[in-house]
This record gives structure tokens, C-alpha cells and sequence, in this order.
């Protein structure tokens, strides 16, 4: 399990390097800084303001006090666009917003995908199954970002029932629709992973065997087929994951949650690379320690893996 | 006489075995073929995107307005006059800048329909190659080469994406370059299993016996055996394109005006569903959800007619 774990983190480690780099020198080769303006500033103000932010070291300098900056002290620089801001500032406004819609959808896609899948399985040729299998095709077309519009339309415009956007705190009404767009098209994957791994599971031989030595049907799936059949949705959790990440992003854009989807996207339109930086790395290692635990998981649940 | 009839018989299972001989080996492609042609969805779901693309290519002959003009007789009340309508000229309704948005939406049929079939074509090809030369090759290339796809698998590529549109503008081929980089990791890591697996048989060994060099071996033996996986994986590579774009130009740093796609349009529906333009919204949702349906439906339908562990 150690050893896993060491392995995991030789290559976590590259990996938010090579994050790093890339995006260093991507931003770095941009035409236009941060600072191009439509009226061009004097030499002497632009040389000043590249000294404040530490832009008129040569590059490697640059990443590398980025980069110690970020180890030792948490410490992602100044915004380039707001001035009094740090991105850590940033960070912190968007986060908290970001990791509860976050969360919520993914603990909906989860708790209502694998159940409906289980059903959807025990009862294959009923109307639950149909039912799962139709979702599992609508939500696959129907992205968030189509989605989450919609769910305005319904909900907001014609039956006024809940708030069309906005934070407030997190105030419960203010997350309905946010999770519902986030969460289902995942939900959706997960039913339908749930399903056809338990349909698998179910045709095994050890449980024609428990069946067969007389254990009531419902200890047969809780006891005997649900944690085989569970494995793939396991390895499933790290894309989910990421697409709450990602998702977000439109979440924040469709119903101005203000989450740091929105501080990303505006950074992306202002060239403000210090916040693109900080939020990519920040996801980035969140990402990556997930996909750990994820493995973690995998490997208590199935004895055959070994580490 | 019954010497006759049993000459005659004879002479019939002459001709059959004759026959039988004749009989041309059933191909893997001839049963894929077959198997396709019996999934209905699939194929009611080829002629809906070949429809779409036909009203992509030529739908623009039968526009009464070109994608940039604007109807100054309308701009002013677009929610009370720019609804659908054949009087005007019209059949989509226009757009919250009274441009017409039958010509909008075919432009951006066309662009997305192409980011998704560019974007899988270059991660597949792409990805192919990689898959191969690395599966082929072995022993600690293939070591270096598949830790490389491994972490730059975890790096979140939604932002490096965003960062790329960012850094070199936002151009189509910029976002065809993006997406298909983006992709290539998948194909990439199929192709070199299916690569480990087929390199020691024997027609490779005979190959190898005879002297072909090793590039020779990849693209010419190797390669085609692969093209039922290539396949498959590909046709679900379209709609995630599709999806990727449509997410990027949703957030409006994908397709820049006055070019627009399926996710821009869909986009620019919902700021105005507010004012009761509601076709703005609905119309490109429309296509957007009836191709990748088909697309669900044609993915599925090539994996159960080539996968080869249900024959």
C-alpha cells in the first residue's frame, strides 16, 4: 500500500511540473502581456510595473520562484489584473462555491446512479430498467451546458420556482439547479456502469452457488455480488471527478454562481495569467490526489490487486 | 436408367462442389456490414446525419439572407417580428442582432460537424501512430513512451485547451489542433495493447523472417488489423469533438464571430430566452441533440458489429 501510494506521488510530482512548464511557457510565448493596453504605457511605468511582478527576470528565475513560492508558502502572486488582489484572494472567494455545488452533484451522481443500477440489473426487462436505460441515453446528449439553460427555462421563466442564478450564500434554492445540471449526465454513466457490471456479476458462477445453497436473494446482491459489481464504477470516480471540475466552469457561466469557473474564464478573457496559472495548478493536484484516493479505494475493495 | 439418375445426381454434386468452391469467403467486413444493416437505430440514425450534413453543405442555396446581413426592418422587435416564418424569408427566426439564423445555423452545422470529424481524424491518426510505433518498438521505449502518455493523461487538458485559445487566439484551427491533441491519449493507449498482442503472431514473425523493416511492418501489417478497433474508438472520439467545442465556444472562447458553431449559438439562445426569443435557443439545441443522438446511436451500432467479443 506504501508503496502504491510513493509511486503514485513519483508521478504526481512530474506531472504537476510538466503542468507547470507547459503552462509557463505557454503564457509566457503569448503575444500582448498582461499590461498591453490600448494606449501604450512610457517605457518607465512598464519597466516598473514588470519589476513589481517580477517579469523582467529571465524565465527560468521566473518559474523558479513561481514555483518556490507555491511549495513553501501557498502562495500563487499577485493577480496581473486586479491590481490589490492576490490569486490567493481569488481563490479563496471561488473555491468555497466551487467545492459545494462540487460536491453535492457528486455525491447525487453516486448515491442515485449505483442504486438505479443495481435495480436497473435485478429487474433487467421491467420498467425500471427502461427507465434507466432511457435516462441513461437522454442525459448522455444532454451536456450540462445544454442542460443547465433549460432547467432555467422550466424552473425560472415559466413556473418561477426557483431563483434563475446567483450565490447567496449557498442558500439551498440557489444549489438545485446547479447540481441537477452538473450532476446528471454523470449520474446517468454511473447507472448505466452500475448495471451492466452487476448484470455480469450476477451471471457468475458463485452466485448461481450462493443461490443455489438457499441464501435469500437480497443477501446474495448485498453481500456476494455488490462489491465485484462496484469495481468499475470505482475506476469510474476519477473522470466524474473531473468532469465536476470542468463542468463547473459552465455552472459558474449558466448560473452565475461565481465559483472559480467564473474567475478562470474571465481570467482567460483579461490574459491575466497569474489567476489561469493558479487556478489550473490548484485543480490540477486536486485532480490528481483524487485519482489517488480513487486508487486507494480500488485496491481495498478488490483483494486480487496487490501492491 | 438408374445408372442415369445416379450419373445425373453425380453430376449435381459435381456442380455444387464446384459451387462451394465459388463461394467467396464471408470477410470480417462483409458480417460487419451485414450486422450494422440490421441495427435499425443505427441506420435510421445514418441518413438523420447525412441529412444534417447535406443541410450543412447546401443549405446555404436556399437562404434568403446571407449570415452577416442584418434585417434593419426587424432589429428593433426581434421578439414581437423575428420569429420563424416563410413570408420574410426567415425559417429559423433571426438572431438577437436581426441577422438570420437559418444562415447562423447552417454555418455552424458546418463547423462543429467539421471540428468533430477533423479533431477525430487527427487523434486517431495521431494516436495510431503513437499507439503502434510504441507497442511495436517494445521493451524501454515503450517504458518511456506510455509513462508520457500517463502523465500528461492526469494533467487536465480543459485547461490547457483554454490556455492554448488563449495564447494563440482564437481560431478554428487552433481548436481543431487543441481537441484532437487533447485525444489522442486514448486511441493512443488501445492501439499499443492491440499492437502487444498482435506482434508476435505469425504473420509478423514471417514478416520480420523475411527481411521488411520494422516501419514497413507497422504500417503494413499491423495497421490494417487494427482498423475495426480504430474504427469503434473513433466514432465515439466524433461526439465528444463535438461536445469539447461546444463546451469551449458555450463559454465564448471557442469559435470567434462572425463564425459561429452549434455551442455559440446555443450560447447566444440562452442570454435572450429571458425576452421570449425562444427559437434563438431551441433550433440549434435541436440539431445539437438530434446529431449526437445519431452519433450515440451509429457508435454503438460499429462497436456491436465489430467488436469481436460477441461474434
Amino acid at each position: 500500500m506504501l508503496n502504491l501510494i510513493l509511486r503514485r506521488f513519483a508521478i504526481a510530482i512530474p506531472t504537476l511540473l510538466t503542468l507547470t512548464i507547459i503552462t509557463y511557457l505557454l503564457m509566457h510565448s503569448a503575444p500582448g502581456g498582461p499590461f498591453t493596453s490600448e494606449r501604450p504605457l512610457p517605457p518607465q511605468v512598464l519597466a516598473n510595473i514588470e519589476a513589481k511582478y517580477g517579469i523582467d527576470q529571465p524565465l527560468y528565475k521566473q518559474m523558479w520562484n513561481y514555483i518556490v513560492g507555491v511549495v513553501t508558502q501557498f502562495d500563487f502572486g499577485p493577480s496581473f489584473k486586479y491590481k490589490d488582489q492576490t490569486v490567493n484572494e481569488i481563490i479563496a472567494r471561488g473555491l468555497p462555491v466551487t467545492l459545494t455545488y462540487g460536491v453535492l452533484s457528486f455525491l447525487a451522481a453516486v448515491l442515485v446512479g449505483i442504486p438505479l443500477g443495481i435495480f436497473a440489473a435485478i429487474r433487467q426487462n421491467t420498467a425500471v430498467d427502461y427507465f434507466a436505460n432511457a435516462f441513461a441515453i437522454v442525459a448522455q446528449v444532454l451536456p450540462n451546458f445544454v442542460l443547465g439553460p433549460l432547467l432555467i427555462l422550466f424552473f425560472t421563466l415559466w413556473l418561477g420556482w426557483l431563483p434563475g442564478g446567483g450565490w447567496n450564500g449557498g442558500y439551498w434554492p440557489h444549489l438545485i439547479m446547479p447540481v441537477i445540471a452538473l450532476s446528471t449526465s454523470y449520474m446517468a454513466s454511473v447507472t448505466r456502469i452500475m448495471r451492466s457490471s452487476m448484470l455480469e456479476v450476477l451471471r457468475s458462477n458463485y452466485i448461481r452457488t450462493a443461490r443455489a445453497k438457499g441464501i435469500p436473494e437480497h443477501i446474495v446482491i448485498i453481500r456476494h455480488a455488490l462489491r465485484p459489481a462496484m469495481l468499475p464504477v470505482i475506476s469510474y470516480l476519477g473522470p466524474v471527478f473531473v468532469g465536476m471540475i470542468t463542468g463547473s466552469f459552465i455552472v459558474d457561466s449558466v448560473f452565475s454562481t461565481g465559483g472559480l469557473g467564473y474567475y478562470f474564464v474571465n481570467a482567460a478573457f483579461n490574459r491575466d495569467y497569474a489567476v489561469m496559472l493558479g487556478v489550473t495548478l490548484l485543480l490540477g493536484a486536486l485532480t490528481i490526489f483524487f485519482n489517488l484516493l480513487v486508487d486507494l479505494l480500488y485496491g481495498v475493495i478488490d483483494p486480487q490487486i496487490r501492491y | 436408367m438408374r445408372s442415369m439418375s445416379k450419373s445425373k445426381e453425380m453430376q449435381e454434386f459435381a456442380e455444387n462442389v464446384v459451387d462451394a468452391a465459388e463461394v467467396q469467403g464471408r470477410s470480417l467486413w462483409t458480417d460487419a456490414r451485414a450486422r450494422f444493416k440490421k441495427n435499425r437505430a443505427a441506420m435510421i440514425s445514418v441518413y438523420v446525419l447525412l441529412a444534417v450534413a447535406l443541410f450543412a453543405i447546401f443549405g446555404g442555396y436556399f437562404a434568403q439572407w446571407s449570415n452577416e446581413e442584418i434585417d434593419w426592418s426587424i432589429l428593433g422587435n426581434v421578439p414581437t417580428k423575428g420569429m420563424p416564418s416563410i413570408e420574410n424569408g426567415h425559417y429559423f427566426g433571426v438572431d438577437d442582432l436581426g441577422r438570420d439564423l437559418y444562415a447562423r445555423v447552417v454555418q455552424g452545422s458546418g463547423i462543429s460537424l467539421m471540428v468533430g470529424l477533423i479533431g477525430a481524424i487527427v487523434a486517431v491518426v495521431f494516436g495510431t501512430f503513437y499507439g503502434a510505433v510504441s507497442g511495436y518498438a517494445g521493451g524501454r521505449v515503450d517504458g518511456i513512451m506510455m509513462r508520457i502518455v500517463d502523465i500528461l493523461y492526469s494533467v487536465p487538458f480543459f485547461f490547457i485547451l483554454v490556455l492554448l485559445l488563449v495564447v494563440f487566439g482564437r481560431s478554428i484551427l487552433m481548436i481543431f489542433v487543441g481537441i484532437g491533441l487533447v485525444s489522442w491519449l486514448g486511441v493512443a493507449r488501445v492501439v499499443r495493447g492491440q499492437t502487444l498482442s498482435l506482434k508476435n503472431r505469425e504473420f509478423v514473425q514471417a514478416a520480420r523472417a523475411t527481411g521488411v523493416p520494422s516501419h514497413i511492418i507497422i504500417f503494413r501489417h499491423i495497421v490494417p488489423n487494427l482498423f475495426g478497433v480504430i474504427i469503434v474508438y473513433g466514432s465515439l472520439l466524433v461526439p465528444d469533438m463535438i461536445l469539447a467545442e461546444s463546451f469551449i465556444s458555450f463559454l465564448g472562447l471557442g469559435v470567434q464571430e462572425p463564425q459561429t458553431s452549434w455551442g455559440a449559438l446555443i450560447s447566444e439562445g440562452t442570454k435572450t430566452m429571458q425576452y421570449g426569443t425562444l427559437w434563438q435557443l431551441l433550433i440549434p439545441l435541436f440539431f445539437f441533440t438530434v446529431v449526437m443522438f445519431s452519433l450515440f446511436y451509429i457508435g454503438d451500432g460499429l462497436r456491436d458489429a465489430l467488436d469481436p467479443k460477441d461474434r
